[in-house]
């Protein structure tokens, strides 16, 4: 399967966590927060998710690299190890 | 009730483009029947992993849990620790060579190629009922969690449409969104959205769980405002009357463990399918071993939000008297009698006519454990993460769904159109029928959700119905890979009469405090169990017992296969599968022994 995973979620939480610490940023000091108990939960969870994301895109980004250094791997890798 | 705001609606979007992105990207690898149903039988190892235990955390995990935490407690925990994680090994390490091995393309396959035709035909059939009516009834109680959360009321108003819309809106939506990732990209698309899922439950749960103990004061603040027996998983577990969910030891192992646990994650094809979809033999055994990872923790992020909803002070109307430069100001909250009546965050449950709190009989006020969780994500989250947390819950919901849904159209396309309906199709034909038995499988499941609405009974009903077929079933696997000598009239004999047998015990049984009806007790009341799960758990295990001996018995009354008809089938004639690695901690079974350690531990620290 030549798409991985990685890169699209890498990018989904990527836009997550920018907006999230973006909007938490914007609001910060403001009365919604006496529900997370003064705690800007927005600000703090969107960095966490960006730099979630971000990990899983470089990921990906390498794997797609490497994989296309390499030549195809074989689907059945405990067949092709049977000549052993 | 529920203020979203622009940025919530905006996080859920950027949730659906990128679950229909996903599907779309996907649609140019579907070139036969193989990528469309087994995902090309390529996919790596973590992702089916994640998958498989994501398959089984929809609705009924994620709001369940929360909600059993709520009512029994950490002793909720076993179904991870005695239910799940043991069944997760045992399918990787023992089972797995004969489902990956075989080449099977389904478990009614597996049951076809092991046993005959008729084993298949009544597993097919009672399978792909069961995966509509699940999906069906995800459905429902998705659209009656959003209409609770007033999620889309604000929506609605802006919009000017009729608030009675709102349920079928929610199921056409989540009916919509499903159709089309899988009709795209079949079950790769229904497994990376498993996976997105899965790290968005994270994402939405964590936060939760965090702010929810900080504001208890931490694990003993926890400790010191739920009843002692909440917080063992272990403890008084020897007697029925010293905990919470009132099941003794030997019904919690044998029943939890060894059959219902067993029973789901070793055979049902919604999870299997996962692990079947990995690239090689040795991906496929690590699959459920690398799902139990996650899993030992997951009790942190499902069972605790309940267990603080109930621990956290019940809100009550209360007036703050301010006095700005002289003026005095009255703040007033008014909560509802539903939510003052009831324990911590877990409101009363309210009668439907005429709009009251319900009470039990000793007059306690009946709890909707069932709002636990979602009461907790209202409670703490500012709009925002709000809204990554009701997407999170969406998330869950549909997953479900999409997992039923490819179960279902794999199944039906090749253990019941290929193999009774129309033999020797083009790989075309078969790939189409695939995608309209999808659309098909949906349609019937908005069908249920609702019959749902008009009969107040149906989910029970349904879900009662699951277990009779499901409880014996582990017993014809557990045979059929491990005793050569198991035929098909004997699987077959076994299944009708386990089923027969879950049906009599209900019929004969109840637990106490209920009345005979859906319960049980429809024929006559022998026996009286101290809770509706102890009888649930002592009913699988007349179930599978009734299966085992009768399979065995029947077997040996008739002829069996040939055995190298059974080689890779059965373990006695299967060589072992090579070893594709080179140290032997990196094997399978170093692997498996590490997670049992892990999940040991945990059970002691919570002990």
């Amino acid at each position: 399967m030549s798409l991985d995973l990685r890169i699209p979620m890498g990018m989904m939480f990527t836009l997550v966590g920018a907006i999230l610490a973006a909007f938490g940023f914007a609001t910060r000091g403001s009365a919604i927060y006496a529900a997370s108990l003064g705690i800007n939960a927005n600000f703090w969870w969107g960095l966490v998710l960006l730099v979630f994301g971000l990990t899983m895109l470089q990921l990906g980004r390498r794997g797609q690299k490497r994989l296309a250094s390499l030549p195809p791997e074989p689907v059945d890798e405990t067949r092709s190890r049977l000549g052993h | 009730m529920l203020n979203l705001t622009s940025v919530d609606w905006l996080i859920m979007l950027l949730y659906f483009v990128f679950v229909l992105g996903i599907g779309f990207a996907l649609k140019r690898y579907m070139k036969t029947s193989k990528d469309f149903f087994q995902a090309g039988r390529a996919l790596p190892a973590w992702i089916c992993g994640l998958a498989f235990i994501s398959a089984n955390l929809g609705a009924q995990e994620v709001i369940g849990m929360g909600a059993s935490g709520a009512k029994y407690g950490l002793e909720t925990a076993h179904f991870y620790g005695i239910g799940a994680i043991p069944a997760m090994i045992f399918v990787g390490i023992f089972m797995m060579p004969f489902y990956y091995g075989s080449k099977a393309r389904s478990v009614p396959e597996f049951l076809r190629m092991r046993f005959d035709e008729k084993t298949r035909a009544l597993n097919a059939c009672s399978f792909a009922v069961m995966t509509v009516f699940s999906s069906g009834i995800s459905m429902y109680a998705m659209a009656r969690l959003i209409q609770a959360l007033h999620v889309f009321d604000g929506l609605f108003y802006t919009l000017g449409w009729p608030q009675q819309g709102i349920f079928t809106f929610s199921i056409v939506l989540s009916a919509i969104i499903v159709l089309a990732y899988i009709f795209l990209g079949g079950l790769t698309s229904a497994i990376y959205n498993e996976v997105l899922q899965f790290f968005l439950i994270i994402a939405g749960f964590l936060p939760l769980v965090l702010l929810g103990l900080k504001n208890i004061g931490g694990w003993s603040g926890l400790k010191a405002s739920v009843p002692m027996a909440y917080m063992h998983e272990w403890k008084g577990v020897a007697h029925a009357s010293t905990n919470p969910m009132g099941i003794e030891i030997i019904g919690l192992g044998m029943g939890l463990g060894f059959v219902l646990g067993s029973g789901y994650w070793c055979t049902d094809f919604l999870v299997i399918q996962t692990a079947m979809a990995s690239k090689n033999m040795e991906s496929a055994r690590r699959v459920p071993l690398i799902a139990a990872v996650p899993k030992i923790f997951f009790p942190f992020l499902v069972i605790l939000p309940g267990l603080l909803a109930i621990g956290l002070p019940t809100p009550h109307t209360k007036t703050v008297e301010r006095n700005i430069n002289g003026m005095i100001v009255r703040d007033t909250t008014v909560v509802p009698q539903n939510v003052e009546e009831g324990r911590g965050l877990v409101p009363a449950k309210i009668n439907p006519v005429t709009g009251k709190p319900m009470y039990m009989a000793d007059g306690q006020p009946l709890l909707d454990y069932d709002m636990a969780t979602p009461n907790m994500l209202l409670h703490f989250f500012p709009t925002g993460i709000l809204g990554l947390g009701l997407t999170a819950l969406l998330a869950s919901f549909m997953s479900g769904m999409a997992g039923n849904v490819t179960a279902f159209n794999t199944v039906f396309t090749y253990d019941l159109y290929q193999s009774y309906i129309h033999k020797g199709g083009s790989d075309r034909h078969y790939m189409a029928v695939g995608r309209w038995a999808t659309v098909g499988g949906i349609l019937l499941s908005i069908g249920t959700a609702y019959a749902a609405i008009n009969f107040n009974n149906i989910m029970d009903t349904l879900q009662l119905v699951f277990s009779f077929v499901n409880a014996p079933l582990f017993a014809t696997f557990l045979l059929g890979m491990f005793w050569k000598r198991a035929t098909g009239h004997g699987a077959f004999a076994g299944l009708i009469a386990g089923t027969g047998a879950a049906m009599l015990h209900h019929g004969l049984t109840l637990p106490i405090e209920a009345n005979p009806g859906i319960h049980g007790g429809w024929l006559t009341v022998v026996h009286h169990y101290p809770s509706d799960m102890a009888q649930n758990f002592w009913g699988a295990i007349f179930a599978f017992g009734t299966n085992f001996i009768v399979t065995v018995v029947v077997s040996l009354a008739t002829k069996a296969k040939p055995e190298s008809e059974l080689v890779g089938l059965v373990h006695s004639l299967t060589p072992k599968p090579p070893r594709a690695h080179d140290v032997w901690w990196k094997s399978p079974e170093a692997f498996a022994i590490a997670v049992l350690l892990m999940a040991v531990a945990l059970n002691i620290f919570f002990y």
